[in-house]
């Protein structure tokens, strides 16, 4: 179109062009945004982000399996074998190293999410080769403590924000 | 392609359509006198097969919406509804289910068969990408369509296949619950689901469209390999293929109706009549069988997410075979090393399904491991070195000439 070098600098065209473009481009991304962030958790989901436990009931060596945010979380009260047991593999080759003092808010009381940390699948307490949680979906073995001994996942089941509200009552979420 | 077949409206009502929307002469030209080889045996039938069986989902997909109920509370009920109060219920959703096995069965044919005869390769890429486009798209829509009965083995599938996402590192989380809707599969979950099960199939209908106009391009490739070199090499579409594509697909609709009418349920899985759990996983979970090579794939790697890139990887490697096959002789009839290794290939697939639905443990691990490696060795490895290394067979001169080429490779 041009043999004439000035018709090269930007013109007034060349603007218009470009500040058009942009314009449209932020506000088409901005339109988006509403289209996608209706996908994320909405509000009354998260309303049930948080809960509250009576563990009175719970045995020693027993557990309870409660429902938060759709997953389960397991509530176990250990016995002071246990515990001591937990705490002396601390040492071991552990694949996610943890110790286990500070996965436990009270030693007796352990809570972990009962979501397999290798594909969501829900483990299975008092089972597998290290007395924890056993997963069936892909072999993954947690010792006492929730802590990844064996299997393919890669991190230990993962502990929720919770605190206790009481003795007797826990709060999860 | 050659224009011989140039279309002559009849009446004054066609030559008064013809010239505002000339839909019959492009009928004529794409479909009823389209110029097809001659030389093109079954395996080019499962094209036809594949359109009739993305109709019939959407037919029955259709139908099946009206009936059905995508809440979390209700859907598996509404599946029992339509199995037991709806009038031919239970045909339109075993042909549904069914039908996705039979879909799958057809393209895996239509795929292996576009491995062997070189169909991917030049001038002939963009047709096998938007190929691998629809492939990918199906096993999208199947995954989400396994979901929407709401039985255990949908629950904890998607639970496993949503929780691949959040291996990636950063950003996994927070996509994982952008998918869900939630931190869990939940309703959030089983309605988009259900809403973009119903979308995809039309978007796979327009790529569908894409996919045979880029076909119409250079026309279908053949047996042989050699290109279509003039009139004496080709006969019209219609009725040469339309005879028969339709014998092909009556045949293949007596395994169709085998299944649908003695048995149903012989694809499917037992544990997903009941309904889904959220704190109880099943001791085994298994995809549909289309989708168990690739499982086998996830699971033959210790490491989690380099296994969920490499079963990613399975898919997006088809994507380049035509830069990693550069050998110009298309057909494997004429590459006697690239034909073993081809079959080879079929059985790896076959192995990797099996392997899918085994637990990976001891020798089933192992050979999860070994045939993952040959899946990505043929491809990777094995075409590009056959490319340089490999001395094609004497060929045909051309379709209609049988007399050995001692000289040309191609063209």
């Amino acid at each position: 179109m041009s043999d004439i070098p000035e018709d090269d600098k930007p013109s007034r065209r060349d603007f218009l062009y470009i500040t058009t473009g942009t314009f449209g481009a932020v506000g088409a991304a901005a339109m988006v945004w509403p289209l996608v962030d209706q996908m994320n958790p909405d509000s009354s989901v998260k309303a049930l982000s948080s809960i509250e436990v009576d563990i009175s009931e719970v045995p020693e060596g027993g557990f309870l399996k409660v429902a938060w945010r759709g997953k389960p979380v397991y509530i176990r009260r250990r016995t002071a074998e246990e515990i001591i047991r937990a705490e002396s593999e601390d040492k071991e080759d552990l694949p996610d190293p943890q110790n286990d003092a500070d996965r436990v808010k009270k030693k007796e009381w352990l809570v972990v999410v009962g979501v397999c940390t290798h594909l969501g699948c829900i483990p299975i307490a008092d089972r597998g080769d290290y007395d924890g949680w056993f997963c069936p979906c892909h072999g993954s073995h947690y010792d006492i403590s929730g802590r990844i001994r064996k299997g393919p996942a890669p991190t230990n089941l993962e502990i929720p924000p919770y605190e206790f509200a009481s003795d007797t009552v826990i709060k999860i979420g | 392609m050659n224009n011989d077949y140039e279309y002559v409206p009849k009446n004054s009502f066609t030559r008064w359509l013809d010239t505002r929307l000339p839909i019959l002469r492009f009928t004529n030209e794409h479909i009823l006198q389209f110029p097809t080889p001659k030389n093109l045996n079954y395996f080019w039938t499962f094209g036809f097969i594949l359109t009739f069986f993305l109709i019939t989902q959407i037919i029955t997909g259709v139908i099946l919406a009206m009936h059905y109920a995508p809440n979390s509370l209700l859907a598996f009920d509404s599946i029992e509804h339509i199995m037991r109060d709806v009038n031919y219920g239970w045909l339109i959703r075993y042909a549904h289910s069914n039908g996705s096995s039979m879909f799958f069965l057809a393209v895996y044919i239509h795929m292996f068969r576009g491995l062997y005869y070189g169909s991917y390769k030049e001038p002939r890429e963009v047709l096998w990408i938007l190929g691998c486009i629809i492939y990918f798209l199906m096993i999208v829509t199947a995954f989400m369509g396994y979901v929407l009965p709401w039985g255990q083995m949908s629950y904890w599938a998607a639970t496993v296949i949503i929780n691949l996402v959040g291996t990636l590192p950063i950003i996994g989380d927070s996509l994982t619950q952008l998918l869900l809707g939630g931190f869990a599969v939940d309703n959030p979950t089983l309605n988009r689901f259900f809403s973009l099960h119903y979308l995809i199939p039309f978007i796979i209908f327009g790529l569908v469209f894409l996919h045979i106009w880029a076909l119409h391009v250079p026309g279908n490739n053949n047996p042989t390999g050699v290109s279509i070199q003039g009139k004496q090499d080709t006969v019209a579409f219609h009725p040469y293929y339309t005879v028969k594509d339709f014998f092909a697909y009556i045949v293949f609709l007596l395994l169709f109706c085998y299944f649908i009418f003695y048995n149903p349920n012989a694809l499917g899985h037992p544990d997903n009549y009941i309904e889904a759990d959220p704190m109880l996983t099943p001791a085994h979970i298994v995809p549909e069988w289309y989708l168990l090579p690739f499982y086998a794939i996830l699971r033959a790697v210790p490491d989690k997410l380099f296994g969920v890139l490499l079963m990613f990887g399975s898919i997006v490697v088809l994507f380049f075979l035509p830069w990693l096959d550069t050998m110009k002789v298309r057909s494997a009839r004429y590459r006697p090393f690239y034909k073993m290794f081809f079959f080879i290939f079929v059985l790896d697939c076959l192995l990797l399904g099996y392997l899918g639905a085994q637990v990976p443990e001891g020798i089933y691990l192992l050979l999860s491991r070994v045939s993952t490696f040959y899946y990505f060795a043929f491809f990777i490895l094995i075409m590009p070195a056959l490319s340089r290394l490999e001395k094609p067979n004497p060929m045909p001169i051309g379709i209609s000439n049988p007399a050995i080429d001692q000289n040309a490779r191609l063209d």
